[in-house]
């Protein structure tokens, strides 16, 4: 089909009126809202950093120094390499995996329950359950995470009270309440696209692995796995990515040591005022991730277009 | 192959809440044979099968296969494979996987179960389709994969649900001879569940006919054709003209029936009926198409009926006619087609007769929903 024919075709379906509206949304949303403003980064992301008055001056060439600088460090440093913002990265990637790895083992238990069981009152009421919360705003939740948390928070009072501990934890310097905040944040983008291809996946084939002798570990490892696999690797594509890319609760909920990468992004677009840096960072951030993602599709044969589903 | 074993239901009953699925099933299954339970949709045929294969506990009563009660033993435990009603094959696993999954659990080697799975496809006509995906394959091959699927666990007792449901009439008429075939060649007990008669007949040693929960009749299938037990049987089993009435006389063996719109037709008492059935009880009276022939005079008897035809099918090898019959249904006459040339009778009036000890009769009950 030729692209004239298409359109044609398009057109005869919607209507010149609701498909003129529907293309130029469609474009609107493409090229306004995500490739020019990414384009525009990626334009910074190579340009000097200069005072207004001299942009678009003779000095405003292109060059790599910030992305040089990511990986070299400051010129004339005591270190061969930008130890500390590499280190930064290195650990909130790290980090995101660990918080999509908690994330998924939190949540196919759970997506499997909601899908396999049919329908019923109760399944609504732990569905809703499990969104109220989202009406409640990030930086509400990230503060009340931090009261939960905290030295006198409520989890340490119970152990106290209980003799467990003799001294309060700093979950907030361990990181623990980072990661529960961050894990907690994101995971109903983890039980629902397993939710929904589980809900798919027809009884009879568990039961008939069931017959056949196949124990309840080997039920999921031969028989859900493989097929709640698009769902799995939406999920963790969706968490991995928005938790690399979390600012509020690294921000409120990260122990004093422990830096995310977007806050070094964010001190330098806001406090440094450097947004050429800032962008070279962030486009750092958002190709490595999408190269770990993709090379984690690989590695379990999933196919980009099974993801959609 | 392992030989085949008995199962037992005592008196089972199941219940989802206060919905009794199936109601005190006494059903006694010999090592070896291959039997069926046949009944409408909705009766409780599969509710059954779960209970034999372990996915379902009955609420009341034992199971026992082997001889061995079977309570509290999962399926995964008992000696039985089941093939689903919509086969149920891992879309995600090539089809020899498929058919060794069994042996995948037990812990076999993969050149093991490969060998094993390249047997099976011989068997079942599919070679070298090991490595293609269940989608890949016809129906009526995903329909044989499934078999060799659950033989290959080597089960005792092979518990099948209407497998052949989803295939054409020629395909179905083709696996009935073939699920037979295997049945005998491996030589266990086969429990497979229809609503079709035409295969409950053709392929089962006996058949038990469920109504709604409950099993009218277990017998062979020449008996559940010609000596139905409950006038649920007698209609729901093939083809059959219903006349209901009272009974006027019972002599010996036979009964006369007075009909309510055909007058008095006598018929033999149904085996189940026979110590029951009393004068003055209200009564079915059956009479197979095939069991009518045209009268050669129109003299009345208490084997014959004269009623208006209306219309004629011709079949092939049988004419079917239809006369004109009471409570709007049309009674219903097969003629085998030897060659003669016949005048059509349409519009005319016709007398049949039939031979009585072809036709039965039962005290009046629930008829099958056509
Ligand atoms: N889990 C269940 N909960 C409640 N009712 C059920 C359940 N399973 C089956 N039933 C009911 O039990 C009855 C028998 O169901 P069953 O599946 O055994 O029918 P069937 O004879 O196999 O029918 P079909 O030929 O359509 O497969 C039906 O009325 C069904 O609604
Ligand atoms: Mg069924």
């Amino acid at each position: 089909m030729s692209a004239v024919q298409i359109l044609r075709n398009f057109f005869e379906k919607n209507g010149i009126g609701l498909g003129t509206f529907l293309l130029v949304a469609v474009f609107i949303w493409v090229v306004i809202l995500i490739i020019l403003p990414q384009l525009s980064m990626l334009d910074f992301s190579f340009r000097h950093h200069l005072p207004p008055p001299e942009m678009g001056g003779p000095k405003d060439t292109y060059t790599i120094e910030h992305y040089k600088y990511l990986v070299l460090g400051a010129p004339g440093a005591d270190t061969s390499y930008n130890v500390v913002d590499l280190g930064v990265f290195g650990r909130t990637l790290i980090a995101a995996v660990f918080v999509t790895i908690l994330d998924l083992i939190l949540c196919y238990p759970l997506a499997y329950y909601l899908g396999q069981s049919k329908g019923g009152g109760f399944i609504r009421v732990l569905v809703l359950l499990l969104i109220i919360p989202y009406w409640i705003n990030e930086i509400l939740r990230a503060f009340a995470f931090r009261i939960i948390f905290g030295d006198s928070g409520l989890i340490n009072e119970v152990l106290l009270t209980f003799g467990l501990i003799n001294d309060p934890i700093d979950f907030i310097r361990a990181n623990v309440a980072l990661y529960a905040g961050l894990g907690y944040a994101y995971i109903l983008l983890m039980i629902f696209p397993i939710y929904n291809v589980i809900e798919s996946l027809d009884r009879n084939q568990i039961e008939a692995a069931r017959d056949m002798g196949a124990p309840w570990w080997r039920i999921h490892w031969r028989v859900v796995i493989p097929y709640a696999k698009p769902g799995i690797s939406s999920g963790c594509t969706m968490v991995f990515m928005l938790s690399a890319g979390a600012l509020a609760a690294p921000q409120i909920l990260g122990g004093p040591s422990s830096l995310w990468f977007t806050q070094i992004i964010y001190q330098w677009f806001n406090q440094g005022g450097n947004w050429p840096r800032g962008a070279a960072f962030a486009i750092v951030l958002l190709l490595t991730c999408i190269i770990i993602v993709l090379s984690m599709m690989r590695l379990f044969k999933v196919k980009i277009g099974d993801i959609g589903k | 192959m392992s030989r085949g074993v008995e199962v037992n239901l005592d008196n089972v009953w199941i219940r989802f809440g206060d919905f009794v699925a199936v109601r005190e099933a006494n059903v006694s299954i010999k090592g070896g044979e291959f039997f069926s339970f046949l009944g409408p949709s909705g009766c409780g045929k599969t509710t059954i099968l779960r209970a034999v294969s372990g996915f379902l506990e009955p609420s009341e009563g034992t199971v026992k296969i082997g001889g061995r009660d079977m309570a509290g033993i999962g399926p995964n435990k008992r000696p039985t494979a089941l093939i689903f009603q919509n086969l149920a094959l891992f879309p995600l696993m090539k089809v020899w996987e498929n058919i060794t999954f069994s042996l995948e659990v037990q812990g076999f080697s993969k050149v093991d179960r490969r060998k094993r799975a390249d047997e099976l496809l011989e068997m079942i006509a599919l070679p070298d389709q090991g490595d293609k995906l269940p989608s890949e394959l016809s129906g009526g091959q995903k329909q044989r994969v499934a078999i060799a699927r659950a033989l290959c666990a080597e089960p005792d007792v092979l518990l099948l649900d209407e497998p052949l449901s989803a295939l054409d009439l020629k395909l179905r008429q083709h696996m009935r001879t073939e699920l037979r075939e295997i049945q005998q060649r491996v030589g266990i007990t086969f429990i497979y569940i229809t609503h079709d008669q035409g295969e409950a007949l053709t392929m089962s040693d006996n058949v038990a006919v469920m109504r709604a929960g409950v099993i009218d009749q277990i017998a062979d299938g020449q008996t559940v054709y010609d000596d139905p037990a409950t006038p649920f049987v007698a209609s729901f089993v093939g083809e059959n003209n219903v006349f209901r009435g009272t009974v006027k006389s019972i002599d010996g063996e036979f009964a006369i029936v007075d009909t309510n719109r055909s007058g008095e037709l006598a018929a033999r008492i149904a085996t189940s009926a026979k110590s029951n059935l009393k004068v003055g009880d209200a009564a079915m009276m059956f009479v197979r198409p095939e069991a009518c022939n045209i009268a050669p005079d129109d003299a009345p008897g208490k084997n014959r009926l004269t009623a208006m035809v209306k219309h004629e099918e011709f079949e092939g090898q049988i004419y079917n006619v239809f006369l004109e019959g009471s409570e709007g249904k049309e009674i219903k006459m097969s003629l085998v087609n030897i060659g003669q040339n016949r005048q059509s009778a349409e519009g005319k009036d016709l007398t049949l007769e039939y031979a009585p000890e072809h036709a039965v009769v039962l005290p009046a009950g629930e008829l099958a929903s056509e």
